[in-house]
């Protein structure tokens, strides 16, 4: 098999599954769905894998090969190509992965779902959207990738489609990302304007020599170009891994089933954005301001929406929002030019935040759909291995030495403190702070779901068992990477020069250099770790939340009574929802309601449909009394008539 | 025949009487009246063109139309028992725009006459009067019966049809009215007239 | 002295006349008939003047038909009026409107 198959087979074999088993959903049954879908998804991680290994040995060099042009417009070639260097390999591999450990997973939860096979059919969808996405060697087929990934969340999350709120939170979705995705797509427009080419090869060549240009936007201010750009995909990528203020999507998100949670709305997809912009460094590179604004984002992200996590009662709405709190910490990274270490926390999370949703997902299906967490408590019993792997979760997203999450967080964490790009002393700050943060809800979710007291009603807790081995192996199988991954590859993508070819870093920028004066193997930096301040933060929101869910829950009370004004503020999530459902949705339907009253019922059907044959009508009706039937009425106008053209030849005589 | 100067008197005598005239037909109420400014007004009409030498036509208009038209218009207007007040109604809303037409049409036709200098007032002067011996009524007859003979009858069949039509027009049963009919009278047959009924005779039980 | 133009004038004279009497007497079809007279008798003046001046007699014979047939449109149109105020029981103008919204 040539590498060209190869490459052509990993994206198309989830496709195959998925076509069959969403067209042919009837002919081979529940067991025949999820069989070819996770056939094919196995297969393409299989594939990915041994690419990945040839990365890896050496065997296989960067691969830039243009499969299809579908279109040629004016000297512009739109091409199906793939671009797979070492970042793609990466990507490939944890995007099967997870989705392959997250196909198992769903056989388990979701066994008496009427929508099984369509389910199978959207995941497997997914994947291969997803991989056209990182495989992409162009703008558009990474934009192609980018709204297919954007449909396949939208149909998922509105899985449940019933559902009065599921359907709310999939519209929110699609309108939130398309504000995103408007960006973006004037990104892209931006780079055809300034390269005309949409390739990334090309682009990138380029991109240098057009630093300087620049754009004249409202009226006379110049922006340097490549600013403009950058901006605009980033807004994009704020659309898609949900960057404030354009996150109010993900926790709604949740709606959907957990497996989607977890694959596309973790681990994967909502990640796009902070691969897109590592995949764009080159350009972003060439401007500062764009990456201050990244990092400011970033760091607002980071910290903000993780003090969230800390009131949400939904397991998988803490969940959600550490996931938006990690995004945060990724970008903050793409921010202060440490692209691998937002790749390398993008792999890291990937894993372990996966881990952590399929985990609450095997404790919702133990409760029959019970999400709320005071209704929890000592599942612990019940639930060992569910329970041990949401440890290692937790202790991978806190940041615990050794763990996965420990590496690629401190690694960002000290590429910031590295930094001196407008922005970072406050970004710092933010992530620094973000650790306690992190630490405090990780750890309330831990207590409240799997410690003290069961508080769940007596007929549910007579039905508790541990969830069956579609459930718990996956979940073992990711809690692997989520202790182990950080530490054995935190040296080749950081300081190794894994993704050089991928990434392009200036010289300035480079704080991973920096940091690498420092680092002294894997194990040197976890030992290292407790003399640091992040360290000492996850300590403390470790004992914080020991304290107040384990021991003295009473204090959260009075906590929550003392500050009812911030109490308040994080429970409406800082109203974002009530400002967008005020303004931009009411607004948008108020807009809509005169467009449809004014000019919809007013102007088209009133003045041009109705109006035409008023028009005529009145037209008609004028004419109508001239034919009055009085005699005098016709001799009148016979008479001017007579005038009239008397007049006429008295003028031209 | 007549001086110059008696000509211009009579002529400008007889316009004013003429427009006079018809102005009164055309604002009295009364129809009757306004017949009988009509006929003035054909009157002045024919001095006018006696003025022309024009003596047959002036004459046939007095004759004609002063004698059967005019006296037809009076008839009808005092036969038809009118009600007169519905048909004054708004003859003054009508004024402004009926002057209004009638003046922009003055203008317009008096612009054409007097405007070039092609019809003005020196140019065509009256021409010479005719000899002593000559008939317009002769001169008339003469063209009418050659040149326009076809024009003629055709012109007799005109009035013919209008005849016609006039009774036509006006003619009409009344059912109310007793009348015989002859035909009918004489087609009758017995039948008609007498019926034999068999009855029995009353009384004598 | 006079001239052509002095008896055109009268004749235009005449025939605004006519159409002022059209307008002012809408309502009643006797006077309308007799400001249609008005009209023609303008014509004709004009003609008798043409003839006289143009010394050719054309003129008068024109005005000889136009006597003809002004006394035919007399007839019928006093006729019609006649029938018409048998139907209707009024020569009202403004009440003739059957070719209008036919409500009458």
């Amino acid at each position: 098999m040539s590498l060209k198959t190869i490459l052509i087979l990993i994206p198309l074999l989830p496709l195959i599954g998925a076509v069959i088993a969403g067209f042919f959903r009837n002919r081979i049954g529940r067991a025949g769905a999820h069989w070819v879908t996770i056939l094919g998804v196995a297969a393409s991680c299989v594939l990915s894998g041994y690419v990945l290994k040839g990365h890896i040995d050496g065997s296989i060099g960067t691969i830039n090969e243009t499969i299809y042009t579908w279109g040629v417009s004016g000297g512009i070639h739109f091409q199906v190509g793939f671009l797979v260097d070492h970042l793609t390999s990466l990507m490939m591999v944890v995007v099967t992965f997870v989705s392959l450990m997250v196909h198992i997973y769903t056989i388990g939860y979701m066994h008496d779902d009427p929508g099984y096979q369509r389910f199978f059919s959207y995941i497997a969808l997914f994947t291969f959207s997803m991989l056209m996405l990182v495989m992409s060697n162009n703008f558009m087929q990474l934009f192609f990738g980018w709204e297919a990934v954007g449909l396949v969340s939208y149909l998922l999350i509105g899985f449940w489609f019933k559902k009065e709120s599921a359907i709310f939170a999939n519209l929110k979705a699609f309108l939130v990302n398309r504000v995103g995705d408007f960006g973006f797509l004037l990104g892209i427009a931006a780079v055809l304007v300034t390269f005309g080419s949409l390739d990334y090869g090309t682009v990138f060549a380029a991109a240098p020599d057009k630093a300087a240009d620049t754009i004249s936007i409202f009226g006379g201010a110049e922006w340097s170009m490549m600013t403009f750009i950058c901006v605009c995909l980033f807004i994009g990528a704020m659309g898609k891994s949900a960057q404030a203020p354009l996150h109010v999507w993900l926790p709604d998100s949740m709606e959907g089933p957990t497996p989607i949670s977890a694959l596309i709305h973790a681990a994967t997809m909502v990640t796009a954005g902070i691969f897109m912009v590592a995949r764009m460094s080159p350009l972003f590179e060439l401007s500062d301001a764009a990456l201050s604004f990244v990092m400011v984002i970033g760091a607002v992200t980071a910290f903000f929406m993780g003090l969230i996590g800390i009131v949400q009662n939904d397991i998988k709405r803490v969940v959600a929002y550490s996931t938006l709190s990690q995004l945060g910490y990724m970008t903050v990274a793409l921010g202060v030019s440490a692209y691998s270490a937002a790749i390398f926390h993008l792999m890291t999370h990937a894993f372990f935040k996966a881990l952590l949703f399929l985990g609450a997902g095997s404790v919702i299906i133990a409760l029959h759909h019970q999400q709320d967490m005071r209704e929890m408590g000592g599942l612990r019993k019940w639930m060992p291995v569910t329970w041990i792997t949401a440890w290692i979760g937790t202790l991978a997203l806190i940041g615990f030495p050794f763990f996965s999450g420990f590496y690629s967080k401190d690694a960002i964490i000290e590429a910031v403190h590295e930094s001196s790009r407008f922005g970072s002393g406050f970004a710092y700050w933010a992530v620094v702070l973000g650790v306690f943060v992190t630490a405090l809800y990780s750890f309330r979710l831990l207590y409240l779901s799997f410690h003290g007291k069961p508080r769940m009603d007596a007929h549910t807790r007579g039905h508790l068992h541990e969830s069956p081995l579609v459930v718990t192996v996956p979940l073992i199988l990711l809690a692997i990477p989520s202790v182990a991954i950080g530490y054995f590859t935190i040296e080749p993508m950081l300081f190794g020069g894994w993704l050089d070819g991928a990434i392009h870093v200036a010289e300035k920028n480079d704080v991973l250099a920096a940091l690498g004066h420092h680092f002294h193997g894997a194990t040197g930096m976890a030992t290292h770790a407790v003399q640091t301040l992040p360290f000492w933060l996850m300590v403390a929101g470790f004992a914080v939340a020991t304290l107040v869910y384990l021991f003295r829950p009473q204090i959260a009370d009075r906590v929550r009574q003392m500050v009812p004004g911030i109490y308040r503020l994080l429970d409406n999530k800082y109203y974002f929802d009530q400002f967008n459902q005020k303004f931009f949705a009411s607004g948008a339907v108020r807009i809509g309601q005169q467009l449809w009253n004014k000019a919809d019922a007013g102007l088209i059907d009133g003045g041009l449909v109705n109006g035409s044959a008023k028009a005529i009508g009145w037209l008609s009706g004028i004419v109508r009394k001239v034919q009055s039937g009085y005699l005098y009425h016709y001799a009148f106008a016979m008479i001017i008539g007579l005038i009239g053209i008397l007049g006429v030849w008295v003028v031209m005589r | 025949m007549l001086a110059m100067g008696v000509i211009e008197i009579l002529f400008f005598l007889f316009s004013a009487v003429m427009v006079a005239a018809a102005t009164m037909v055309i604002t009295v109420r009364n129809p009757v009246y306004a017949a009988l400014f009509l006929v003035l007004t054909f009157f002045s009409a024919a001095a006018l063109w006696m003025l022309l030498e024009a003596e047959f036509l002036a004459i046939i208009l007095v004759l004609v139309y002063v004698g059967a038209v005019m006296v037809l218009f009076l008839f009808v207007v005092m036969m038809l028992d009118i009600n007169l007040t519905p048909l004054k109604e708004g003859f003054t809303r009508y004024l402004p725009v009926g002057l209004l037409v009638a003046l922009a049409m003055l203008a317009e036709l008096v612009l054409v006459l007097w405007s070039r200098g092609k019809l003005g007032p020196e140019d065509y002067p009256l021409p010479t009067p005719r000899e002593q011996g000559y008939s317009n009524t002769q001169a008339v007859g003469e063209w009418l019966y050659t040149n326009y003979l076809w024009p003629f009858e055709i012109a007799g069949i005109v009035l013919l049809v209008a005849i016609v039509v006039a009774i036509m027009l006006t003619l009409r049963k009344r059912p109310e009215s007793k009348h015989q009919n002859p035909a009918q009278q004489v087609k009758v047959r017995r039948s008609e007239r007498v019926r034999l009924v068999k009855m029995p005779a009353e009384g004598g039980e | 002295m006079l001239s052509l133009a002095h008896f055109l004038t009268l004749g235009a004279i005449l025939l605004c006349l006519g159409v002022a009497g059209i307008f002012l007497n809408r309502k009643n079809v006797i006077i309308l008939l007799m400001a249609i007279e008005l009209m023609l008798l303008s014509v004709n003046m004009n003609f008798v003047a043409f003839s006289r001046f143009l010394d050719n007699l054309d003129g008068q014979v024109f005005v000889f038909f136009i006597l003809t047939v002004a006394a035919a449109e007399a007839a019928i149109g006093l006729a019609i009026l006649v029938a018409l105020f048998r139907n209707r029981q009024t020569i009202n103008v403004a009440e003739l409107d059957e070719l209008g919204e036919g409500e009458a």
